[in-house]
């Protein structure tokens, strides 16, 4: 029996950077050009300043390990479980949802504040996922 | 909006709760609906207001056969309800109105009649959550108490003690889903649903549903039940997406509602003699109590696990047994009025004893949104 696929990210006009970024190796954000301010998730205008001027710049892929689950049951779609759902915090401010790879899924493993680098996972030829690593030493 | 200018006159859960599979989703709608019509003493011709959740307001009124001159489908998850009773409230007040039903139902575990929740694929959540395996509320709502635990100091026990003290009250509750005592460790042992969180730190999954009747305090004199009074009303909404929160270390959306409906009431903490905090999962009690300004988040743990909330506890908390132990359809918001109702009429049956002040606190989807009523029965 063929495994159920992960749920797929279906981009929008307005996400369509992001996922072009992921392809080529970049996580993208972006920075009102008004107020300064980065964001995500993407939009066209500045969430904090309401500012039409905004830039998309590649991140560092630097982030830090903010919270997550490690789930059990019941596991989605394309997922063994249990594996862990976490909230990473960006280094240039925004928070994103990932999973933290090349790590065992454990609450001993997975530690809050860690630090993690940005790994990316194709998942088809149009669609590469942003996931994280702990960030070498 | 002016205190006590509004009453609840009518209440009721459907008649059976739990597991209901000769019921779609409708009629556990209809069941509430006219068991809260006949608590009222009232006909289906006198409502001329409608509101509902999930379902849309002109399915219930068409499947009541009420034609209404105001109707409300805020749809906002759990707190829905909440958010109803302050639109209502206020709908009333500048007459639009007389008499408002606010209809709750959810075929949450026989799945009758209840149309599939869903993520779209384009959506922010579809795009930037669903990728990484969130797959249902277990595996989203707990996401932020582990950095809530580290931030505030609380411990696995503290929030197990959660699901204990609810556990007492439930057992004082005959319709209640779970009535077997807990312990702390019983907590710990149960089976692993999403770390840290286990069986037991998670709400039911049941069949259900509730309704509400809402009239003017002055027409609420002339009505068969002791009227419940408006005090004080709250809303807010954050974020649909849990990884978006501005923090995990509490909720904006609670902290925006909450106070706002102490500010409206002109009460204080120490007047509040009973609470209900809508309890999902086992940590938004804590959230709840730290957010709502009851005391400051890292007290919150050991506040619950000292006994503080539990029968004799000086704030009686989720008397019911919450969405933990009493029932969870799916938007247990309804349940957590129906109780606040029952403890201001002084029917409840595990009754806070001359409680006169009741706060009801309510969450939707995962702390996407906050409603927050308080209950008085005197004028």
């Amino acid at each position: 029996m063929a495994e159920a696929a992960r749920a797929r990210p279906m981009p929008t006009p307005e996400t369509q950077h992001f996922w072009d970024g992921t392809r080529a190796g970049e996580l993208r954000l972006q920075r009102c050009d008004a107020c300064d301010q980065v964001y995500f998730p993407p939009r066209p205008f500045c969430p904090a300043c309401g500012s039409r001027k905004v830039s998309v710049f590649a991140a560092t892929g630097k982030a830090t390990l903010y919270s997550y689950v490690i789930n059990h049951r019941p596991a989605a779609p394309g997922f063994t479980p249990p594996y862990a759902i976490a909230v990473v915090t960006l280094a240039e401010g925004p928070r994103m949802m990932t999973n933290i790879v090349d790590c065992p899924q454990t609450p001993e493993a997975l530690v809050l504040d860690m630090p993690l680098q940005v790994k990316f996972e194709k998942l088809d030829d149009a669609i590469t996922l942003p996931l994280f690593a702990p960030a070498k030493a | 909006m002016r205190r006590n200018q509004v009453a609840v006159v009518g209440a009721a859960e459907t008649t059976k709760l739990g597991v209901i599979p000769d019921m779609s989703q409708i009629q556990l709608h209809a069941d509430a609906a006219l068991n809260a019509i006949a608590d009222a003493g009232l006909k289906l011709s006198d409502i001329d207001g409608i509101a509902t959740a999930v379902e849309t307001p002109q399915q219930i009124a068409h499947y009541l056969g009420i034609t209404p001159t105001w109707a409300d489908g805020t749809s906002v998850g759990g707190c829905s309800f909440m958010l109803h009773v302050r639109h209502a409230a206020a709908a009333i007040e500048a007459g639009l109105c007389k008499t408002v039903l606010i209809t709750h139902a959810e075929s949450g575990k026989s799945m009758i009649g209840k149309p599939p929740r869903s993520i779209p694929a384009y959506s922010l959540q579809g795009q930037f959550e669903a990728p990484f395996g969130v797959y249902g509320p277990p595996s989203m709502f707990p996401i932020p108490v582990l950095r809530f635990m580290k931030t505030h100091g609380i411990t696995h026990e503290q929030i197990a003690s959660v699901a204990v003290v609810q556990r007492e009250w439930a057992a004082k509750n005959p319709r209640a889903m779970m009535k077997d005592p807990i312990t702390v460790a019983d907590v710990l042992n149960s089976r692993m649903i999403a770390y840290p969180f286990r069986l037991l730190q998670c709400c039911l999954v049941t069949d259900g549903g509730g309704a509400l009747i809402l009239t003017s305090a002055e027409r609420a004199k002339d009505f068969p039940q002791k009227p419940v009074y408006i005090l004080g009303t709250g809303e807010s909404v954050e974020t649909p997406m849990v990884s978006q929160m501005e923090t995990f270390d509490s909720s904006r959306a609670f902290k925006v509602a909450g106070p706002l409906a102490f500010k409206e009431a002109g009460i204080a903490h120490k007047d509040v003699d009973h609470l209900m905090i809508y309890d999902a999962f086992a940590h938004l009690p804590l959230y709840g109590l730290g957010d709502l300004g009851f005391m400051p988040f890292e007290e919150t743990g050991k506040f619950i696990a000292d006994g503080n909330t539990r029968p004799g506890g000086k704030l009686p908390l989720n008397t019911n047994g919450g969405g933990l132990s009493y029932m969870h359809s799916g938007m247990y918001g309804m349940y957590a009025l129906q109780e606040s109702v029952r403890q201001m009429r002084g029917s409840a049956p595990a009754q806070v004893e001359g409680a006169k002040i009741s706060v009801c606190h309510g969450v939707g989807g995962m702390f996407a949104a906050s409603g927050t009523i308080i209950f008085t029965n005197e004028k």
